[in-house]
């Protein structure tokens, strides 16, 4: 449900402390630099491929391409049963029914995006809809668009008002908020997204559609790491982080989950509260997971290409 | 759920030679000092001792200061500014080259995180020399043409930042065509021994850099010689004033770096998260031993709370410990003097009835160590408000006006550094205009830049180091 804000939605949001674009920067950079080895990192690639959204959003996509990667979700390692499953799926609406059969009885989450997405530029009644229909096609979770030309132009109160409509029509589903940081630029926009997303009821913000450039960087991830972060301190909920859209090595998966132990804490080092939304990424997850308990790397041929 | 907490990830030390003993480094070569005295230098990390050096006597610096004046005459100073020029780019490059080894050396040597010998320390290392080389054969074109070299300076050097102070010492005076007889630290002089041998590796001539190690008496023998043309140290306020009383009227030139109590006044329109930040690393930066450090934290009344509630968080995550770790933010203290140095303020600002916090931070068995701390309720008439503590000990003062915060920022006998966090570009320049400091930082702190004048003002010293402004220090005009 979304919370009361008091005063204007423009005041509250303006109100909120800046943020230094180079300091944030820099505090990313340092954090960049934690050397990550042995037991930690075997840790932090089982605990990575657990928060994987395992992604396919093309319009090129098959039900066969979905089953075939429902399959990868469930067993990410064909050759080594102890690689954990994936957190979720994440389809386009139509591909909901396929996923959902192949998925059945996992315990693999399903999420679709909806409300137009990527741009978000249907009607308000096109994009409940879509969500509905998404929810009772049997996604678990739902990733929304924001609308980010009325972001832009200032109109924090339609942004506001589809986030908690979307999030009414959600149902039981979890609701993912897109803010696509890559259209709105600043950090400071970035921070006043974050807290109108986490007031309307998100239960994740997460970054980017992947259709932009650029997706998710370290520094923004880290503001909207605060955000949710300062946001429980101040109301109570927790609410979690996706960061999505060109993630594709270990190494840089490992510098997200050092983000997130020393950015908001422990407590968010689960899939339930923090997700690396990726396609390519699990691959490289399992291959360094394999060189850690092997000694060496198999060649690209020993992992599934979806 | 697996636990995701950071391994040990300690760099080798197995990149490092150190011999078990050095001699002194005068005229090209390594001789064996006249004076019978030697110091050990410890890992102020687990006490062990790493190797043991000379301490220079009379004899010992009379002969440095020979060299220098040898070299200077025949060699140095007749040498066009071009040559000189490649001499500096040469070793500039071979530091980069070496900056692995250097760095795991200074981390042994001083305590300090590798991760700040390796991306602050030996990087500002590089720059300051290749920034100086660049220098060498444009001095006309600075506005300080046509400009004759001083001669012979004498350089006492402190034990916070070993290779980056005798780089900000050393390459200033060689691009402007003098020559040096430099003491380092008695608690760090092996960075210092690797520079003389990075100095025979470029093929320095001979005399030009002179290294002699020492402790107090060695120092007061180099700084006092009456053949230094020029005088340039950085150290305690107590010292610089024996120098300068020694020094007045010699005709010597001196510049003199000293202590500080730098205010980080901290406005209620702040970038709060950058803020903590630059307030971290103002004060735990080389465990506060740095004469810049941001020592007194001026808060705004109407966000103190908040500010000390997400300072207290931020502190709460660093990682104290082995200074090899790559992963360790806050290294060991450098010497069991300095420790108990840092004990008693802290002691004195207990009974003068401040509060002290540290995070829950278990402290090593071994070597020297001090948990970060944060005192509030201090005041301007506290002795850790206006003492020079050179250690990770923050004092929280607040204010409730711009004019107060200027007015506290100022009441102290220092002016190194300040800082200025606000998202109001008029109230910056505002406060910055009337701040008496010789580096007033925005929006940021401790960041250096060899092209960035450095220096005090009060009893922080005179004098600048860097930039145009360090290069006349050099310079007869």
């Amino acid at each position: 449900m979304p919370d009361t804000i008091p005063g204007s939605l423009r005041s509250y949001l303006h109100g909120l402390p800046g943020v230094d674009e180079v300091g944030v920067r820099r505090r990313a950079a340092d954090l960049a630099t934690r050397s990550i080895k042995t037991t930690a990192k075997r840790a932090a690639l089982d605990l990575a491929i657990r928060m994987v959204d395992l992604t396919t959003l093309e319009g090129a996509d098959t039900p066969g391409k979905v089953r075939a990667l429902a399959a990868k979700a469930r067993r990410p390692d064909p050759a080594d049963p102890t690689a954990p499953p994936v957190a979720a799926l994440c389809v386009y609406p139509d591909m909901i029914g396929v996923a959902a059969q192949a998925l059945a009885g996992s315990g693999v989450g399903l999420a679709s995006v909806a409300t137009g997405f990527p741009a978000g530029r249907t009607p308000l009644e096109v994009k409940l809809a879509d969500t509905r229909a998404a929810v009772a096609a049997g996604a678990t979770e739902i990733d929304m668009v924001i609308d980010r030309g009325a972001f832009l132009a200032g109109d924090y109160g339609k942004v506001f008002d589809e986030i908690t409509a979307v999030k009414a029509a959600c149902g039981d589903a979890h609701l993912k908020v897109i803010l696509e940081t890559g259209e709105l630029v600043t950090y400071d926009n970035v921070r006043r997204a974050s807290w109108l997303a986490l007031h309307a009821g998100a239960d994740f913000i997460k970054t980017s559609t992947g259709k932009v450039t650029p997706a998710a960087t370290l520094p923004v991830t880290l503001v909207m790491l605060e955000a949710v972060r300062d946001y429980r301190a101040a109301t109570g909920r927790q609410a979690g982080v996706k960061a999505a859209g060109g993630i594709r090595t270990a190494k840089d998966a490992i510098r997200y989950l050092v983000l997130v132990k020393e950015i908001a804490g422990d407590d968010w080092l689960d899939s339930a509260w923090f997700r690396l939304g990726a396609s390519t990424l699990l691959n490289d997850l399992l291959m360094q997971r394999t060189k850690l308990g092997t000694g060496h790397y198999g060649g690209p041929d020993y992992y599934t290409i979806d | 759920m697996e636990i995701f907490e950071y391994a040990p990830a300690p760099e080798s030390r197995s990149i490092v030679s150190i011999r078990p003993s050095y001699d002194l480094f005068i005229d090209g070569e390594f001789v064996e000092a006249k004076s019978d005295e030697r110091i050990v230098t410890v890992n102020p990390a687990d006490e062990e001792p790493l190797a043991e050096v000379a301490a220079a006597g009379e004899a010992d610096v009379e002969r440095a200061f020979a060299a220098a004046r040898r070299a200077f005459e025949r060699v140095w100073s007749p040498l066009p500014g071009a040559e000189r020029g490649k001499y500096l780019f040469r070793i500039a490059r071979i530091i980069q080259e070496r900056a692995r080894e250097l760095a795991v050396l200074e981390s042994l040597d001083n305590g300090k995180p590798i991760k700040e010998t390796r991306d602050v320390d030996l990087p500002l290392v590089a720059a300051h020399f290749f920034y100086h080389a660049g220098w060498a054969d444009k001095l006309a074109h600075a506005g300080l043409g046509p400009a004759r070299p001083l001669g012979v300076a004498a350089q006492v050097i402190p034990w916070n930042f070993p290779l980056m102070m005798l780089a900000w010492k050393v390459a200033p005076a060689l691009a402007t065509g003098n020559t040096v007889v430099l003491k380092p630290a008695e608690t760090t002089p092996l960075t210092a021994l690797a520079f003389a041998e990075i100095c025979q590796e470029a093929d320095l001539p001979p005399g030009v850099v002179n290294i002699v190690t020492g402790a107090g008496d060695t120092g007061r023998a180099v700084v006092a010689h009456p053949d230094a043309d020029k005088v340039a140290f950085t150290g305690s306020t107590e010292v610089g004033k024996q120098i300068a009383r020694a020094v007045a009227g010699t005709g010597q030139r001196l510049t003199l770096e000293l202590g500080g109590k730098g205010a980080n006044i901290v406005y209620e329109d702040a970038a709060i998260d950058q803020a903590v930040e630059g307030i971290v690393s103002g004060i735990f930066f080389n465990q506060g031993h740095v004469c810049c450090a941001g020592s007194r934290l001026l808060v705004q009344e109407s966000i103190a709370e908040e500010l000390l509630a997400r300072l207290r968080a931020r502190i709460e995550r660093l990682r104290l410990g082995d200074p090899l770790d790559k992963n360790t933010d806050i290294g060991a203290i450098n010497s069991a003097a300095q420790l108990a140095r840092i004990r008693e303020l802290a002691a004195a600002g207990e009974a003068e009835g401040a509060t002290g916090w540290s995070p829950p931070c278990p402290l090593p068995e071994r070597g020297y160590w001090f948990p970060p701390t944060v005192f509030t309720g201090v005041t301007q008439a506290h002795r850790i408000a206006r003492e020079e503590i050179f250690g990770p000990v923050l004092s929280v003062l607040t204010f409730r006006t711009p004019e107060e915060a200027v007015a506290k920022a100022n009441n102290t006998p220092y002016g190194l550094s300040a800082g200025v966090w606000t998202e109001k570009g008029s109230l910056m320049l505002w406060t910055a205009s009337r701040l008496r400091a010789g580096v007033v930082w925005s929006n940021t702190f401790n960041v250096f830049d060899p092209a960035s004048p450095f220096g005090g003002y009060k009893e922080s010293g005179y004098g600048r180091e860097g930039g145009l402004l360090g290069l006349e220090a050099y310079l007869n005009g």
